[in-house]
Order: structure tokens, then C-alpha cells, then sequence
């Protein structure tokens, strides 16, 4: 009884309103930066630059899109970044051992491809197993693993850097270079996956698992849901997303290094809090991450492109953008 | 020493929901009211308002004839009104003398003086009667005890008005006795009591006068002497309570659908053996703590279970989730709607067919499919909502349990556990789900009834299993079936 009048809403009016506008808040953002890129300079609304951005966009967007299913579920990985380091660099000393044992050259790289997805798979169902039957908060765990990750690519880099084979690295560039009808690939990519991410999420039985843990796990737990299974299913999805990131990735630059990755924990989440996803989990987007991901690199682009504020501070405009949306935010749940 | 209230056309709204319509009520000094009411009815807002958690929407408090907009408990206390709460205020890992003086510590200069808190802990303890070092944790403590350290808090802090929710839902009858011992000499003292409870035998015995409550408005206000304990229940219920309940069905006499042998939570619930047939109602009674809930979620599998066997349809199985009791044909609603029940931030679709939804992926969730199952669900359980599309936290207590109970329903089982099922519900509400529990039995369905509301058991059930400190006691057949025959079993006294 002593529950009875907080049972009801505080006021069911507001939200409605707010979500309305809020859904649309990433999308009138980007479109408002975009005007400001093209005034400032002319060579932002150019298909090139365009093209850039998206293709840069497509790594963070990518492992954004995973990272969106685990906030929903509650939860947070902060070591994908770093995740991403490992992976690049285990897949490049992979496919220059595969290389000569495999007599294919292109054998090894397909090999070493999907290595990168298989050890994204691994990695994110260690996370999961952890904080599920480990039952340790995902923050702790992957705070841990952010430095674990990290530790072991500097060891096996040695400090410098894993560089890729020059022969293979000439099979492997077009998976970043290359074009489809005059669209490079990793945007390809990260179109496939936004689009597959959107579909689980809304349209299958696991993705409203996701959304019902994220908005109160007790209440999946007594609702019948499986809820460890559910949880360790989203580390697994990010996992591959940052694999899938990772693989498309490696052909560009054809090393890794131990600042590789470095800050993508950083942007992925701040993707999906500005595509309007709270933290909280429960309810969120990917249609919203993928503009919140655009809206980030976008934010760069132009720091490039224009002198208005230094380069250097691009983290520091991100993290600001991330703040004022949590602020705009606040109150909502 | 004393505490005049006064309360002018008190009106509270949340959101759209108005719980308070304009309640006019002035309490004497050195009395103790009994505050009566169903769950809903709007008492504990009205007491949450005296005791500044919560704020009036419209009208006046008047506490000594000026009147009082508290932003907080504290504003509250500083003029000696303090309440107690159901659900204790303590900070467990205290000391008895940290907590009497949390956030009113006493200091000398910039460092706490312990010395003096601690004779003056103990000088309140005194006075509850409880003989016990004021450094001992809270933690160590059995309920009673603590429920008479938050007496003495409230004592520590120069109380006026004490109110007291449902005091003794967690006393033994010994300790029930001492409580309204100490309750008489506070009384003598000048302290103004106000005492919710549902024991009617308790308010008739301890209080000078009673107030009634219904749907938000004063219904009553008698001398405790003029007020028969029938005539109680039917002020609060509103009509006469046989119309409340349909009328019962013949026990059904077919094989058991689901048997369970000593069933063992440790901790909760010992050795507990009971069966259930299908189109049966049978009734779990208790008092707060007697392990019914806890029992449940054991043979859920939510809990450990250490011993006992359990045959559903005839086939003796394990559960180690609630999944597999949903797979298997049991389902299970909590006593707490919010926390365990439903998801508030959710559509009404999304809740309905959470624990069914692989009926509608196939793979792909059919969102068509799921809005014809909320239409029917709609019609079936009477759920009134202006729009499909809400969420579930727009929809008032009694249809949010509607809701949850077509939720548990959606997957179709053989035996359905209700805990609580009309907690927090308005009589209309309850009296429309008593109706679709009989119907779910008449079509076949086992149900469990878990229910800390006694006319509710007796009303609705056809056997009481009966709960005290993890032991199922005895079943009580429907013949059997009166208040004080529960009463004194859930106790003990007999």
C-alpha cells in the first residue's frame, strides 16, 4: 500500500513532446553543421570530402552500432578501442606467419579476416561470461580489459609498430580502398551493418530482450527472459562489430601500433549518446548512432578544414558535444 | 508537548491522477486515530504530506493553526512530527545511537560528542522499553527491535504526532502487545498517535477514533466505541463485501496439476508440501516475512532451492529460471509491479507479449500480430487506456495490474502464481480482477493466490495454505474459512 500513488506517472505529457523533438535533435544538429561546413568552406560539400568522412566515419560507426545494443542492455564496454588495437595487430602478425604456411597469399588474408570477427566473438563473450556468471560490474570488467588489451599489443609490437607484409598489403588495400558504384567499401560495410543492427534491434525477439534488460533487468528476469544469455550475446555482437571495424581498418595504414584505437571507446559511445540513446539503457536507437557517428566525424572534418578551433582539440570538441547532450538529456528518465 | 493538525480541502495530484480530492480534517492533541482504508485509498499519500515527503497539490495543512508548506521530512520533524515508516529508515550498518541521531548529530565544537549521543540513545531506548547497548548495528537486530529504535529516533527528536504504518505486520503477538503498551504511555504523555492498519481487531483495541478513507476521500470519522469492526470493513470497501467477490465455485475434484513436496528455500521456507488441481483457487496466507513470496520464487528457480520435488502434469521436473517455468506451463506474478512486474518505460504491446514473444518471431517480430493480441487483451481484462500506444507507467495501479496480469496470462500456462494481485488497486479494479481470476479457474487454470488481504482469501479461495516463519502450517478448506481462524494460524496462537 505504501507504494500505491508513485505508481503513477509524474507527467506522461512532457515526454511525449520532448521525445518527439528529441528523436529529431541529432538530425537537425548534423544538418545545422553541415550548412555552417559549407559556409566556412568550400570544399566540404564537395562528394570527395563527403566520401571521406563517411569511410572514416564507418569504423566508429560500426563498433557504435554494437556499442548501442550493450547500452541499451545496460551495460557499457570501454575497452573496444583497445579491442581494436589487439585484433589489428594479432590479424597482422597472423596473416604474415598464415602467409608462407598457407602458400596463398590471399588465402592468408581471407584467414586473417575472419580471425579478426572470430577474436571480436571471443573477446566480447569473455566480457560477457564475466560480468554475467562473474557477475563484476561491465565498467570494472572492461576498464580491465581496456588495459589488457592494450598492454598486449605494446608487448608483441615491442613498443613500435606490426606491420603488414608488402605483398599482402597490396591484396588487402582494396578492402579499404576499393569502390562499389563509386561508394568506397567500408561504407558499404557500415550501411550493411547499421541496417542489420536496426533489424535486430526492433524486429526480433532479441533485440526487445535487449531493450526490456536495459529498462529494468528484474522485471525481464520474472518475465521469463534469459537474461545472462541475452547479455553475453550483446558483448559477442560488439565484439564482432569492432572485428568487422578492425578488419576494414587494418588495410589502411597496414600496421598497428600501440596508439591504434586510441579514443574509440571514447567516440563509439559518444555516437550513441548523441544519437539520443541514454545511458541508462532501455530505449535507444541505430538509426540515431549512426547520425550520432556522422555528427562526430563531421565535427572533425570541418576542424580540419577550417582554422577556427586547432585540430589538437578534436577530442576535447567531442567530449564537449558529449556533455551538452547528457545535459539536454538530464531529467528524462 | 502536543501537536494540533489540521487539514483544509487537501487536494494531490501526480500527473494527471488525482489520489487526494479535497480532504478536510483536524486532528486533537494525545489521541490515537486509527487511519483505515484499502490499498489506494489515499492514506499514505495523506501521511506522506503531514510528514513533508511529499507536497500538497492544492489546499492547506495547519499544523497549530499555522500553515505549512514542508519541502522535507526534516521541516517536518523540527515540529515533532515524525513517520515511521512500513519499510524501516535505517541505516544498517550503523550503531542504534548513529541512527537515533542521523543528520541531527550533536556536536561539540567541530567534533561529534559520541559520549552524550550515546546517554542520550540510551535514555530514549529506555524509554521504548528496549534494554540493549545503543552500539550495537542496527543489522544485529531482530524487526521489533527495530522498529522500537525508530520509535525511540522519533522519541530522540521530541515527537508530537507519530505516525505509525501497519506497526505491527511484522510482530509476533508478544511483541504486538508491548508496542501497544508503549503506545498507551506515549498517549498519556500528549503525543498524538496515528495508526494505519488493516488488523481491524488492533484498531478497534488501541485506537480513540477512526477515520475512513476511500478512493481519495474521508468517508468517516467515528469514535473507535460507535464502529462495529463489520461496519469498518464495509466503510472501507464502500458496499457490502459479499458483492465484492463472485460468488464461489464448487472445489474441483481432478488429479493435481501441480504437486510440490518439501520444498526447502534456505532461509525463507522448510519443508513445504502442498498441490493445487486444475480450476482450483488456492489461497496462500501469512504475515510479511512468513516466506510465501520467497517460497514461490524457490520453485521458480529465482532462489535456491536446497530440497523438495515438484510435479507439474504429472512429470517431475527442475526449474532453474523463470523461463523454464514459463516453458513448462507456470507463471508467476510479482507483488511488485514496478520492480519485478512490468516494464513502466514500456509500450503496452511490449509488455504483453514479452514472455510469449517467440510466438510472434518467426523470425521477425510481427508488430501487426502483437497489436491484435493487445486489442483482445484490451477487451478480455478491461484494461481502460485512452491509446494502444502508451507506455505502461500512463496507466492507472488497477489497470497496470491489468496488464501484468494478461502479461503472465499471454503464454497460455497451466498453473498461474499471483502475488499480491490486487495491491495498490482501487475496489473498482479489484473487484473485476477477482472476477477473471474465477474465470481463469472456471476455464481450467490452476491458480495460486498469494494475499496478505484476508477477505480476499476467504472471499475468492477454495483452500488457505497457511505460512508462519517458513513453515506451510495447515490448509484450511473453505468451510474453515474465517478471519480469525487465518489470523490465529498465521500467528501462532493457536
Amino acid at each position: 500500500m505504501q507504494q500505491e500513488p508513485a505508481d503513477t506517472p509524474r507527467s506522461p505529457r512532457l515526454p511525449v513532446r520532448w521525445g518527439a523533438l528529441h528523436g529529431l535533435g541529432p538530425v537537425i544538429g548534423l544538418l545545422l553543421l553541415c550548412v555552417a561546413g559549407t559556409l566556412l568552406n568550400g570544399n566540404f560539400a564537395t562528394y570527395d570530402n563527403i566520401m571521406n568522412v563517411l569511410t572514416r566515419t564507418a569504423f566508429i560507426g560500426i563498433i557504435a552500432v554494437g556499442m548501442c545494443f550493450v547500452i541499451i542492455s545496460g551495460g557499457i564496454d570501454l575497452s573496444v578501442g583497445s579491442m581494436a588495437a589487439l585484433i589489428a595487430g594479432s590479424v597482422i602478425m597472423f596473416m604474415n606467419a598464415m602467409a608462407p604456411v598457407l602458400g596463398s597469399p590471399l588465402m592468408a588474408v581471407a584467414a586473417g579476416m575472419v580471425l579478426a570477427v572470430v577474436l571480436g566473438a571471443v573477446f566480447g563473450l569473455a566480457h560477457g561470461l564475466l560480468i554475467t556468471k562473474g557477475r563484476i560490474e561491465p565498467f570494472i570488467v572492461t576498464l580491465g580489459t581496456l588495459g589488457i588489451f592494450r598492454a598486449y599489443l605494446t608487448y608483441f609490437s615491442n613498443g613500435g609498430a606490426i606491420t603488414l607484409d608488402n605483398e599482402l598489403s597490396d591484396i588487402y588495400s582494396p578492402v579499404y580502398y576499393a569502390n562499389l558504384l563509386g561508394v568506397p567499401f567500408p561504407v558499404w560495410v557500415f550501411v550493411l551493418v547499421a541496417l542489420a543492427g536496426g533489424i535486430i534491434l526492433n524486429r526480433t525477439a532479441y533485440g526487445r530482450y535487449v531493450q526490456a534488460i536495459g529498462s529494468n533487468e528484474q522485471v525481464a528476469h520474472y518475465a521469463a527472459v534469459d537474461v545472462h544469455r541475452i547479455k553475453i550475446l550483446t558483448y559477442m555482437l560488439l565484439g564482432v562489430c569492432v572485428g568487422i571495424a578492425t578488419l576494414l581498418y587494418v588495410p589502411r595504414l597496414g600496421s598497428a601500433s600501440p596508439t591504434t584505437g586510441l579514443l574509440w571507446e571514447l567516440e563509439a559511445i559518444a555516437a550513441v549518446i548523441v544519437g539520443g540513446t541514454v545511458l541508462k539503457g532501455g530505449a535507444g536507437s541505430i538509426t540515431g548512432t549512426v547520425v550520432g557517428a556522422i555528427l562526430l566525424s563531421v565535427i572533425s572534418n570541418i576542424l580540419n578544414l577550417t582554422s577556427i578551433i586547432s585540430v589538437y582539440l578534436n577530442a576535447a570538441v567531442q567530449g564537449f558535444v558529449i556533455i551538452a547532450v547528457a545535459f539536454m538529456q538530464r531529467g528524462k528518465r | 508537548m502536543s501537536v494540533a493538525i489540521e487539514f483544509r480541502e487537501a487536494v494531490k495530484e501526480f500527473g494527471p491522477v488525482r489520489v487526494l480530492h479535497g480532504v478536510s480534517l483536524a486532528l486533537q492533541p494525545g489521541r490515537i486515530y486509527g487511519l483505515l482504508g484499502e490499498n489506494g485509498a489515499g492514506k499514505s499519500t495523506l501521511m506522506k504530506i503531514l510528514a513533508g515527503y511529499e507536497a500538497l497539490t492544492e489546499g492547506d495543512l495547519l499544523v497549530d493553526g499555522t500553515s505549512r508548506r514542508f519541502s522535507g521530512s526534516r521541516q517536518a520533524e523540527d515540529l515533532g512530527i515524525v513517520l515511521i515508516h512500513q519499510e524501516f529508515n535505517l541505516a544498517e550498518d550503523l550503531t542504534i545511537a548513529q541512527n537515533i541521531f542521523l543528520g541531527h548529530e550533536l556536536k561539540r565544537g567541530f567534533f561529534l560528542d559520541d559520549a552524550l549521543m550515546r546517554r542520550e540513545a540510551r535514555k530514549a531506548l529506555a524509554q521504548v522499553g528496549l534494554q540493549i547497548d545503543p552500539d550495537t548495528r542496527v543489522r544485529q537486530l531482530i524487526v521489533a527491535e527495530k522498529q522500537l529504535v525508530e520509535i525511540a529516533r522519533a522519541l530522540a527528536r521530541n515527537a508530537r504526532l507519530l505516525i505509525m504504518d501497519e506497526p505491527t505486520a511484522t510482530l509476533t503477538p508478544g511483541e504486538t502487545e508491548r508496542l501497544f503498551e508503549l503506545m498507551a504511555s506515549l498517549k498519556a504523555l500528549g503525543t498524538t498517535i496515528i495508526y494505519i492498519s488493516h488488523k481491524l481487531d488492533e484498531v478497534e483495541r488501541t485506537t480513540d477514533e477512526v477515520i475512513v478513507m476511500r478512493d481519495g476521500k474521508l468517508v468517516a470519522r467515528e469514535p473507535t466505541p460507535a464502529l462495529t469492526r463489520h461496519e469498518m470493513a464495509n466503510l472501507m470497501v464502500g458496499r457490502e463485501l459479499a458483492d465484492l467477490f463472485p460468488p464461489k465455485l464448487a472445489a474441483p475434484q481432478a488429479v493435481p496439476v501441480l504437486r510440490v513436496t518439501g520444498l526447502t528455500v534456505p532461509g525463507w521456507a522448510t519443508e513445504a508440501s502442498f498441490e493445487v488441481r486444475p480450476g482450483e483457487i488456492l489461497g496462500f496466507a501469512g504475515l510479511v516475512g512468513a516466506g510465501r513470496t520467497e517460497l514461490f520464487e524457490g520453485l521458480l528457480g529465482i532462489r535456491e532451492c536446497s530440497a523438495g520435488k515438484v510435479e507439474l502434469k504429472g512429470r517431475e521436473i527442475t526449474l532453474r529460471n523463470p523461463r523454464d517455468a514459463a516453458r513448462l506451463g507456470l507463471t508467476y506474478l510479482s507483488e511488485d509491479r514496478k520492480g519485478k512486474g512490468l516494464h513502466v518505460n514500456f509500450g503496452l504491446r511490449q509488455n504483453l507479449t514479452l514472455m510469449a514473444l517467440e510466438r510472434y518471431a518467426r523470425p521477425w517480430l510481427k508488430p501487426k500480430a502483437e497489436r491484435d493480441a493487445l486489442q483482445q487483451a484490451v477487451a478480455d481484462y478491461g484494461i481502460r487506456t485512452g491509446s494502444l500506444e502508451v507506455n505502461a507507467a500512463a496507466l492507472s495501479g488497477g489497470n497496470q495490474q491489468k496488464l501484468a496480469l494478461a502479461k503472465v496470462l499471454h503464454p497460455e500456462p497451466a498453473v498461474v502464481v499471483l502475488d499480491e494481485p490486487t495491491r495498490g488497486v482501487d475496489i473498482g479494479a479489484k473487484r473485476e480482477i477477482y472476477a477473471l481470476i474465477q474465470q481463469l479457474a472456471l476455464r481450467g487454470l490452476a491458480v495460486i493466490v498469494i494475499s496478505s488481504e484476508l477477505m480476499e482469501l476467504i472471499g475468492l479461495c477454495h483452500r488457505v495454505a497457511v505460512m508462519r516463519a517458513g513453515r506451510l502450517l495447515c490448509t484450511l478448506q473453505d468451510a474453515q474459512l474465517t478471519e480469525e481462524e487465518l489470523i490465529a494460524h498465521a500467528t501462532g496462537t493457536r
